[in-house]
């Protein structure tokens, strides 16, 4: 199923300069940070104490009344508006409504004439509340004797991205369940020759993009503007839409410069809220989360996994079967999705032919998880791809080789009903072995393994853009995709500026703002390069067919004598570059033709995933026996993406990626002690800095040009973050012969499991 | 409160209450926004300006502190005539940023080590940069921008 192979580019698979490169350089780039509007009014938001209480009563007088304060908001003034939002399931007040379901959930909005004013005013709030019974891990979500997060049945969000029931609001804490099944587990585990088994955790992480969540909204009595780091301004717009009970047209998201995703930017966060405090205060209202604030706002699902997995005597995998409990928190966000994303990412890349995988997520008395770099598939990496190193040492197999005889071959349809696997995992696995030095000797207490991720991408098609080619020859495209610093003001004009035939340079992007840039859906799932990027091939295409219809007109002959070449047309011996044909078209050096595509789930793209998501990774550890610190001696990263528009930018969201695995692996944990985050600020939530860099970084693609996106491309820059805390535990195991079933590693957790081995001796 | 300090090489002079950071005057007050602000803690370095030379972090440096001293921003390091600092081209040509928005205090930090040690090796830029926090590229292509200014900077200085 490869698209079109063609390798004499010009501009594509050449590692141009970002386009946003001498902004972000210079401190000009222009973030929602930065913006301030005339007139502009300031929110600071008040969170609740308690996990979960009832709210009696709250008095905002003496807050209204301090000076510089416009006006003070709860969710007891939302009057007019439908306040409850949420893409997948309506269950999430813009304030809280009668009760407060996590410590951290915000009661109420100080809206005043700057930051410190809305900040001091804050304490003026009083409100009483009558405390509930709290449960903050699955477990305890459900107990027999649980209390109900949620009361009633929800609307199912029109936007959920999966076809499946919403499970939430049964009268359970259950928020989503996900099964797949296929062949007989049962039999395979009963005939197995070898069997591992085991509980693994992985924990609650926070993406800590360093732009905060900020939003500046303006609403007036017919439109709702609103500026925001968001990475989908599409969906967002759609919940806002219903919130303010508007036509789509009357609501305008507009995003500039995003300072980080992954993620967490992902889908409906503060805006709401925001435009509900400038629909009071009747201007434009700014808030700007701290970084504490963002903590309190979305994490990772955390995740409990129960699976086994078997092979038979020749070495094959014959079954694999898991259970999976994830902490969703108090509101679903876009963890119905993961959920169904995990469950599925449980099986690959290997072709299993009995698989059972039960999951469901619950919701507890925590900080709400969604979308999180991966989705899902890091949650189940770890001990997926424990359990193929686990296996391996059982029946004596070295976990490369047994990696290689089980892992999906090109083309093979291993997952029944999804499309046929399109990566290479064999090269990409052997290219990860080769460049940490796979079977050289190693010193004692080091360990080297690689590790392997194929997902199924969350990347859904409904996508659509206009390229508008300018009479000198320039061109504009508006695209919804949003510059996360991922890459897409570069990588798009790059396909843009190969089909036209015309500069690089020349070629502008303006993007999200959803008055004027065509629909997308979103820019999450690694989708951007392989949707958004055949749009523009495909506007591109559209733009110079009418050029052609153009220069039969101009030159006065058929259309069928015009041919195409690269910049331009010729006909016979008149050549014309573009910015000709249109001039000559209008007869004036100005104006403009628009290209234009839509993309659907049909065609190339019916089948589903969009692509598979693939990437391998090798690691060689050292761990200090005494005290059980791990140092990163070498990290390499192979990346599966087709063909790389920007090899150094694909390369760059690899080794992005990786380091965040490394990141989970290694110590990032969001720690609860009742209901409290003990570590919910950056002092104390430990992340990857310039001292934990790997010794030796090597960072190589595979560009087989086996993508369904432009030329063969396909979406990377999640799956080398994915193998990455399983690549550690089993590096460790190999180091110093402890298996820990739990990330991050920590130095504590491996020198006690190192002891309790001495001790068992 | 009135503050006079040389800002990017010229004279200035503002009101700022006692309780204002630095990021807060630069930003707010003198709309220069080029310096960001993350963690407001002392941790991420995202904030980080030149005081005197020396890296300090600007959303918790009070302002008034600057008072007769030089303090440069990103804004301060681009050349009249356009021409990138040695630095800022190697982050472009290293691909050593993806969001941006560690990008300034990177670039900051870098300039005050490379003006106190103009040919660090690989562990003194490791070790001089664990202050600034970068979540996109790993770090991989910053320390090969820091190396590749370094170069830049020491043939410029030969000439
Ligand atoms: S914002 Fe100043 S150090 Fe993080
Ligand atoms: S480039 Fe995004 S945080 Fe460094």
């Amino acid at each position: 199923m490869s698209a079109e192979k063609k390798t004499d580019f010009h501009v594509v698979n050449h590692s141009l300069p970002r386009r946003d490169g001498r902004v972000k350089v210079t401190g000009k780039a222009q973030y929602v940070a930065d913006l301030r509007l005339i007139g502009m009014a300031y929110a600071k938001v008040l969170r609740s104490t308690y996990a979960h209480a009832k709210i009696i009563s709250i008095d905002k007088s003496r807050a209204e009344a301090r000076p510089g304060v416009y006006c003070v908001v709860t969710g007891y003034d939302l009057e007019g508006l439908s306040p409850y939002y949420g893409h997948a399931v309506k269950d999430h007040p813009l304030l809280a409504i009668d009760k407060v379901r996590y410590a951290g959930e915000p009661v109420a909005a100080v809206v005043a004439v700057d930051e410190r004013t809305a900040f001091e005013a804050l304490e003026f709030i009083d409100v009483k509340y009558e405390e509930l019974k709290a449960v903050f891990t699955p477990a305890e979500a459900l107990a027999e004797d649980a209390p109900l997060l949620h009361e009633r049945q929800f609307e199912a969000g029109a936007l959920r991205g999966f076809e499946g029931e919403v499970s939430a609001g049964k009268g359970t804490n259950i928020c989503q369940t996900h099964k797949i099944q296929w062949g007989d587990v049962d039999k395979a585990f009963k005939e197995a020759a070898a069997v591992v088994e085991g509980n693994y955790y992985f924990p609650m992480t926070y993406a800590y993009a360093m732009e905060p969540y900020v939003a500046v909204a303006e609403v007036n009595d017919q439109d709702v503007t609103i500026y925001s780091s968001a990475q989908h301004p599409f969906m967002v717009r759609h919940d806002l839409k219903s919130v303010f009970n508007l036509p789509v047209s009357s609501v305008r998201l507009i995003v500039p410069f995003v300072g980080g995703g992954y993620g967490s930017k992902s889908y409906t966060k503060i805006e709401p809220l925001v435009a509900a405090c400038s629909w009071k205060a009747k201007r434009p209202v700014k808030l700007q989360l701290t970084v504490e604030e963002a903590m309190l706002t979305t994490r990772s699902d955390d995740a409990y996994t129960w699976m086994r997995t078997a092979a038979d005597a020749n070495g094959k995998i014959i079954a694999r079967q898991a259970k999976i409990v994830m902490n969703t928190g108090a509101y679903a966000e876009n963890s119905p999705l993961v959920v169904e994303k995990s469950t599925n990412r449980c099986v690959g890349p290997y072709a299993i032919p009995n698989v059972l995988i039960e999951n469901s997520s619950l919701y507890t008395n925590t900080v709400p998880a969604s979308s999180y770099r991966g989705f899902g598939c890091a949650q189940v990496t770890l001990p997926g791809e424990s359990q193929i190193d686990e296996l391996a040492a059982k029946i004596g197999k070295d976990p490369y080789e047994f990696r290689l005889a089980n892992a999906a071959k090109p083309g093979e349809e291993f997952f029944p009903g999804m499309r046929p696997f399109d990566g290479t995992l064999k090269q990409d696995l052997e290219t990860a072995a080769k460049a940490i030095g796979w079977g050289k000797p190693l010193p004692k207490g080091h360990g080297r393994t690689v590790a392997c991720s194929g997902s199924d991408a969350g990347a859904y098609p409904l996508t659509s853009t206009a390229i508008r080619v300018h009479a000198d020859g320039s061109v504009t495209i508006m695209t919804g995709s949003t510059e996360l610093g991922q890459g897409s003001h570069t990588v798009l004009p790059q396909i843009a500026a190969e089909e036209l035939g015309i500069p690089f340079e020349k070629v502008r992007v303006v993007s999200s703002d959803t008055a004027i840039t065509p629909y997308d859906r979103s820019t999450g799932a690694s989708r951007t390069t392989t949707l958004m990027g055949t749009a523009v091939l495909e506007a591109s295409r559209e733009a110079i067919q009418q050029m052609v219809v153009m220069a039969a007109d101009v030159l006065k002959v058929k259309i069928e004598q015009v041919r195409v070449v690269r910049g331009g047309v010729r006909c016979g011996e008149a050549q014309l570059k573009w910015s000709e044909v249109i001039s000559k078209f209008y007869a004036l050096p100005d104006g403009e033709v628009i290209g234009r595509a839509y993309i659907r789930k049909s065609g190339k793209f019916s089948a589903l995933p969009v692509f598979w998501e693939t990437a391998a990774t090798g690691v060689e550890i050292s761990v200090d026996e005494e005290t059980g610190k791990i140092t990163m001696e070498k990290l390499a990263t192979v990346g599966d993406v087709g063909l790389a528009i920007n090899p150094a930018l694909a390369e760059g969201q690899d080794i992005g990626a990786a380091t965040m695995g490394m990141g989970i692996g290694l110590f990032e944990e969001l720690v609860y002690e009742g209901s409290q985050l003990v570590n919910g600020s950056i002092l104390d939530y430990r992340l990857p800095r310039f001292s934990d860099l790997p010794k030796e970084v090597e960072l190589h693609l595979v560009q087989n040009q086996d993508g369904v996106g432009p030329y063969g491309a396909k979406g990377g820059g999640e799956a080398s973050l994915n193998s990455m805390a399983a690549n550690i535990a089993n590096a460790v195991d190999r180091a110093v012969g402890v298996r820990i079933r739990q990330a991050p590693l920590t130095p504590e957790r491996i020198w006690r499991a190192m002891k309790e081995k001495r001790d068992k001796g | 409160m009135n503050l006079r300090f040389t800002l990017n090489g010229k004279p200035w002079q503002v009101d700022c209450e006692p309780q204002e950071t630095l990021a807060e005057v630069l930003r707010n007050t003198l709309n220069l926004n080029g310096t960001k602000v993350s963690c407001e803690v002392q941790v991420c370095g995202a904030c980080t300006v030149l005081v005197d030379g020396v890296p300090v972090s600007a959303c918790t440096y009070l302002a008034y502190e600057a008072r007769g001293k030089s303090v440069t921003t990103i804004e301060g390091l681009e050349k009249p005539d356009g021409t990138l600092h040695p630095l800022q081209q190697a982050f472009i040509d290293e691909f050593a940023f993806q969001c941006g928005y560690c990008t300034p205090g990177m670039i900051m930090s870098a300039k005050a080590l490379l003006d106190e040690n103009p040919q660090p090796t690989r562990d003194e830029i490791i070790h001089y940069m664990d202050g600034n926090i970068c979540r996109c590229t790993g770090y991989v292509p910053i320390v090969a921008a820091i190396q590749r200014a370094s170069e830049v900077m020491s043939k410029e200085t030969k000439k």
